[in-house]
């Protein structure tokens, strides 16, 4: 592993900065804070529990909008708790979908307890396996820049596991109202529809 | 949106609950239909299958179905999931994202281990089911009587999607039949 790991914030600003149609569902804890920080958007649905949930739910809306690049991020112990998802999401293999893992190796979140990753499962590996299209693991911003256009390419279902520096970085609250969050997402992406 | 009813399919029987509730899924615009399958469930779930205005999704676990049929309703579909009772165990921690979101949600549940069960593993999950269900949030349908399926159904959808609840429709052992440990299949 190189020295200077990732800092989660710059990788999220990065990935968000040209979003474009982007629909994002992120994990709880630490991504929803992340995509705060990059700039709150009607279009972000952020999950505050429901644990083991944001790649499911990252894929059901994937389906129901499949001409929208749909993105779901989150932390490791967020997917290892969800980690048969991956296998239907490769079953189903949604063109428009990419699972992105900022993957601390750690549940930063309750203390910083290590997670299998930090004994050395191999996220990467297992996505393959699923038959997802996962790229290399992201070491530094020149690959977090080539991600961030390949979540508009439409060659998923994508994914990526990132490795970043371990530390909680002062948390950006968003609104945690569910069906605030619920209704203005839906407006945002359904308009008179929703 | 307009449907074309596909033709490929095999013909409904209007005598078996099953069909009546695949007609009306397709007649409440039903677009993704997840499930761990139950033997209950087989000819319904081949019949969402065979249809391509439906995404069946097969999960890795019923808690999963219920965050994607979040997602999906995020994104303008209705949905519902298929199970069997053991899997509403699997749910709970995941049901709190219907109650943070006030989210619309319709499950199917056939019931085991309540009446003339042969596997003791299933009855506790048949005991605890509907109590479950309800302290969840959610409004639970029970059926017994097969002429009661399909109206029983329309009533789960619409308190669901026109109000945005959850919503559970119990399917009996009885009606379901007993599975035969028994027999060749
Ligand atoms: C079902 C469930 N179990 C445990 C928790 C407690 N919990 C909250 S956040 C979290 C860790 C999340 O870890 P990760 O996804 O790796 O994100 P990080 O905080 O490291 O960024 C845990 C265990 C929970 N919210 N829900």
């Amino acid at each position: 592993m190189s020295a200077a790991l990732l800092d989660r914030r710059d990788v999220v600003a990065r990935l968000l900065a040209d979003r474009r149609d982007l629909l994002v569902v992120s994990g709880l804890g630490s991504a929803t804070y992340d995509c705060a920080a990059a700039g709150d958007d009607p279009r972000n649905f952020y999950l505050w529990g429901a644990m083991g949930g944001t790649a499911a739910l990252a894929l059901g809306l994937a389906l129901a909008q499949p001409t929208k690049p749909v993105l779901g991020i989150t932390g490791d112990g967020d997917l290892l708790m969800g980690l048969g998802t991956l296998t239907t999401i490769g079953a189903q293999a949604p063109a428009n979908l990419s699972i992105i893992v900022l993957d601390n190796e750690v549940y930063g979140e309750t203390g910083e307890q290590p997670t299998a990753t930090a004994h050395g499962t191999d996220l990467t590996a297992v996505a393959r396996a699923c038959r997802l299209n996962a790229v290399d693991e992201v070491a530094d911003m020149a690959g977090v820049e080539a991600l961030a256009a390949r979540l508009h390419a439409g060659d998923g279902p994508l994914f990526a596991n990132i490795k970043i520096a371990p530390g909680n970085p002062e948390k950006v609250l968003p609104a945690r109202d569910g069906a605030y969050l619920r209704d203005r997402f839906r407006g945002a992406v359904l308009g008179d529809a929703a | 949106m307009t449907l074309t009813h596909p033709s490929a399919l095999p013909a409904t029987d209007p005598n078996d609950w099953r069909d009546a509730v695949y007609e009306l899924f397709r007649a409440s615009a039903i677009r993704q239909v997840v499930y761990v399958p139950d033997a209950g469930h087989t000819r319904l779930i081949d019949r969402c299958h065979a249809d391509p205005d439906m995404h069946a999704v097969v999960l890795s676990t019923e808690e999963e179905g219920v965050a994607h049929l979040a997602g999906a309703w995020l994104g303008g579909d209705r949905g519902v999931m298929l199970m069997q009772s053991s899997g509403v165990g699997n749910c709970v921690n995941m049901f709190s994202l219907l109650a943070a979101c006030r989210l619309p949600f319709v499950t199917l549940v056939t019931m085991r281990g309540e009446w003339g069960e042969f596997n003791p593993w299933q009855v506790q999950m048949g005991r605890t089911t509907p109590d479950i269900l309800k302290i969840s949030g959610l409004t639970v349908h029970r059926v017994d009587d097969p002429a009661d399926v399909a109206e029983t159904v329309d009533s789960a959808l619409r308190i669901a999607f026109d109000g945005s609840q959850g919503v559970a429709v119990l399917l009996s052992q009885r009606l379901i039949g007993r599975k035969d440990f028994t027999a060749e299949d």
